[in-house]
């Protein structure tokens, strides 16, 4: 019975261990490699940072003018012509190889045994924020000079978006919230009934007229159109969450207040409020994540102006116009996803909450 | 006397009335700074000449954002809070619930409709042409492809998701490390999209033959004797499989937590009389487990449904739409944006919002058999 138990927990653990394994490596690669040299990125998987077995350069040798090129000649051990080692030798251990051309050129000696990839920096996080021009010395000699990304200008421009994107629509739905919940007014069932419509309509529906309505207005490509749209996309599930935690609130707290003169404002600001900050907190982590990780309303309401494009724009515009520059794409990758990580794991127990009361998304 | 009472009163009452109005001045004033704060904002950011520092239009723009929702209501109650009773009580509502219903109306209702009106006009929204661009959504060999691609989404995309997602929860449940690796299986629900596109996109990538892999799926295929292959490119239909992956990736972690909470919820006398009966684990699971947490389940699956049927950004940045990877919502962007043909693409957005109807049905019928309203 007991050595069951042991064996049955061993499964459960370790079948958890694999599937959480196979869900971070993903992530963990584009971490590792984000440090990485940005040669080394498109030259070695990023796994060559464990310790494995490989051909390690261990020398460099100049043969001098006296070696006879034409002749058999020794080194390490080995004897070859010329032709021969541009090729590459190969022995138990050990290989060696002519580089360059005949007269100039010079012998790779390379040991096989244990390595590690271990040439880290921060250079590309320093390239695709500053966005200057950056020069780089290849393996064979030449330079290159890149441009970078200024990416550090996206991310004050996400900031700018995100947070008056999230307080706006937690402000409106939290009065509208109380008003549901504590007052009594004509037509008050169906206007709450219209905003559990809207729960689940798909935000398409009004990307087209409200971009109509803003470039009647000249607003097309400022923070401004961002926020409205998104304070309308997220008002429903902002409205429909604090209604479910407000209108479960203690009756008696309400009507003793009441009696004693209080209004409702004064009600709202110095009792609901306070006690809504569960609620409030969920939600906003909620928002605040979304309308972060956004890249559709951003790109239909923000569009090409590079100087106002958010993060997850510059990312995608990476994505498609230097797809093959890991090292940008890395580093920018892991700059958007500092900050939701960071609020994920600072207020796990509320983004929790939210979703479990209830998180149909338009 | 009663002459002198009626003076006091009126003029007591004409008083009243003064204060009413001269309370209406704040919330024109804050109303006027509002207006004048979008303007302002909306003209330092949209000018090409700009030497404002980008941290001084954000910080601005912050204070107008916040501060104008909490000016606006503040003085908007102090305004009717001078008026008489009658019409504080009749007004407070409006105040309170108005300003959202407003917004509500203008970002949600409105353009339903409209976009309506336009999905029965052709590409310019100038000639009437009836259900001709319906017609053509549904005969279109190409969108036909977009429908098969968005039912692959949905129903591999909800299967797989809410599996993992409840074996993962259930594994979790019985282990010691749960908290732990419920986070690991979490933290992909706070990385954007685009950002998971990075992260696979790096995965699945591809290097000529003789070149040594860095892709790891592409590496792993090789050190197996394989080929590399392009596995977001060939392969269609099965293509797609790559690209739903990775929503699943993203998504189990929000099936899991549901789950769980549902899991830790059953009541464990039943567990435990079950297992006492001499019921083996597996039967636990399928015969008292299952049912007992069914509606989370069916709840996920709606949620995940409607996910998959909208899903747009990870289609974009993995593969554009080509290769047969193309879904509605990036369809829909497609036609308007890049073709400019309103009619098609309003026709798509509507029949997205026909699909998501019968969801919308059930909850206004949840919400209906509410006893508290």
């Amino acid at each position: 019975m007991k050595t069951n138990k042991t064996i049955n927990s061993l499964i459960v653990n370790g079948a958890l261990a694999i599937i959480c394994l196979c869900w971070t490596i993903p992530t963990f690669g584009l971490l590792v490699s984000s440090v990485r040299d940005r040669i080394d990125i498109n030259r070695t998987g990023w796994w060559t940072i464990f310790p494995h077995k490989d051909w390690v350069s261990i020398e460099k040798i100049k043969p001098g003018p006296e070696v006879d090129r034409n002749q058999p000649m020794t080194f390490e051990g080995i004897t070859a012509t010329f032709e021969e080692l541009s090729k590459g030798i190969e022995t138990e251990d050990l290989r060696i190889k002519w580089i360059g051309n005949r007269r100039v050129g010079y012998l790779d000696v390379q040991k096989y045994g244990w390595t590690a990839a271990s040439n880290f920096s921060l250079e590309n996080y320093k390239q695709v924020l500053a966005g200057d021009d950056y020069t780089a010395t290849l393996a064979d000699g030449t330079t290159v000079t890149e441009r970078g990304d200024n990416m550090n200008r996206a991310f004050l421009n996400s900031l700018a978006v995100a947070i008056p994107a999230t307080v706006i629509p937690i402000s409106l739905a939290a009065f509208a919230a109380y008003g549901f919940a504590w007052m009594k007014f004509p037509a008050r069932k169906m206007l709450f009934a219209l905003v559990v419509a809207l729960l689940v309509v798909p935000l398409q529906i009004a990307l087209v007229p409200i971009l109509r309505d803003y470039v009647r207005l000249d607003l097309n490509g400022t923070f401004l159109a961002v926020w409205l749209a998104h304070t309308g996309f997220g008002l429903p599930l902002a409205t429909y969450l604090l209604f479910n935690y407000m209108s479960e609130l203690p009756r008696d707290i309400l009507e003793a207040a009441f009696v004693d003169g209080a209004s409702h404002f004064t009600i709202f600001t110095k009792l609901i409020l306070p006690l809504s900050v569960p609620a409030l907190a969920s939600f906003a982590i909620f928002q605040f994540l979304w309308v972060w990780n956004d890249y559709l309303v951003a790109l239909i309401f923000i569009g090409a102006s590079p100087t106002n494009q958010l993060l997850t724009q510059r990312l995608a515009e990476i994505v498609g116009s230097r797809g093959q520059d890991w090292h940008l794409l890395t580093a920018g990758a892991f700059i958007t996803m500092l900050l939701p990580l960071a609020v994920f794991f600072g207020l796990q127990r509320f983004f929790v909450r939210g979703l479990l009361a209830g998180s149909v998304k338009g | 006397m009663t002459s002198t009472t009626n003076g006091a009163r009126s003029g007591q009452s004409n008083s009243r009335i003064l204060t009413s109005i001269l309370a209406i001045i704040p919330l024109l004033v804050s109303l006027a700074i509002l207006v004048w704060g979008f303007f302002f904002l909306r003209d330092i950011q949209l000018a090409k000449d700009s030497n404002v520092p980008q941290i001084v239009t954000v910080v601005l723009a912050i204070i107008w954002g916040v501060g104008g929702v909490v000016l606006l209501f503040t003085t908007a109650n102090f305004f009717i809070e001078q008026l008489p009773d009658v019409w504080t009580h009749r007004l407070q509502p409006v105040i309170f619930v108005g300003p959202a219903i407003l917004m509500l109306v203008w970002a949600l209702v409105i353009p339903t409709i409209r976009t309506l009106i336009l999905s029965f006009y052709d590409e310019a929204s100038i000639n009437f042409v009836w259900f001709e661009n319906f017609q053509y959504v549904f005969t279109n060999q190409g969108m036909l492809t977009v429908f098969r691609n968005n039912l692959m989404w949905m129903i591999f995309g909800t299967i797989f998701t809410v599996s993992s997602g409840l074996l993962i929860a259930v594994l979790a449940d019985k282990s010691k490390f749960e908290s732990f690796a419920k986070a690991l299986i979490f933290m992909p629900m706070a990385i954007s999209f685009v950002g998971a596109g990075v992260i696979w996109n790096f995965v699945y990538s591809v290097k000529p033959v003789d070149a040594p892999q860095i892709g790891l799926l592409n590496a792993i295929v090789v050190s197996f004797g394989g080929q590399p292959q392009a596995w977001t490119a060939f392969f269609q239909p099965w293509n797609n499989f790559f690209l739903i992956l990775i929503v699943i990736w993203l998504q189990t972690g929000y099936a899991m937590v549901l789950f769980s909470a549902a899991i830790k919820g059953v009541p464990s006398e039943i567990l435990e009389a079950a297992s006492v009966d001499g019921a083996t684990e597996i039967q636990i699971f399928f015969r008292i487990m299952i049912p007992q947490i069914m509606g989370t389940i069916i709840t996920v699956s709606t949620t995940i449904v409607i996910f998959t049927l909208k899903i747009f950004d990870v289609v974009i940045v993995m593969t554009g739409g080509q290769y047969g990877t193309s879904v509605i919502a990036t369809e829909f962007y497609r036609q308007y944006f890049t073709y400019n043909n309103n009619g098609v693409g309003s026709a798509i957005a509507i029949i997205l919002l026909i699909a998501v109807t019968p969801v919308m049905a059930y909850n206004l019928r949840q919400f209906a058999q509410r006893e508290a309203f």
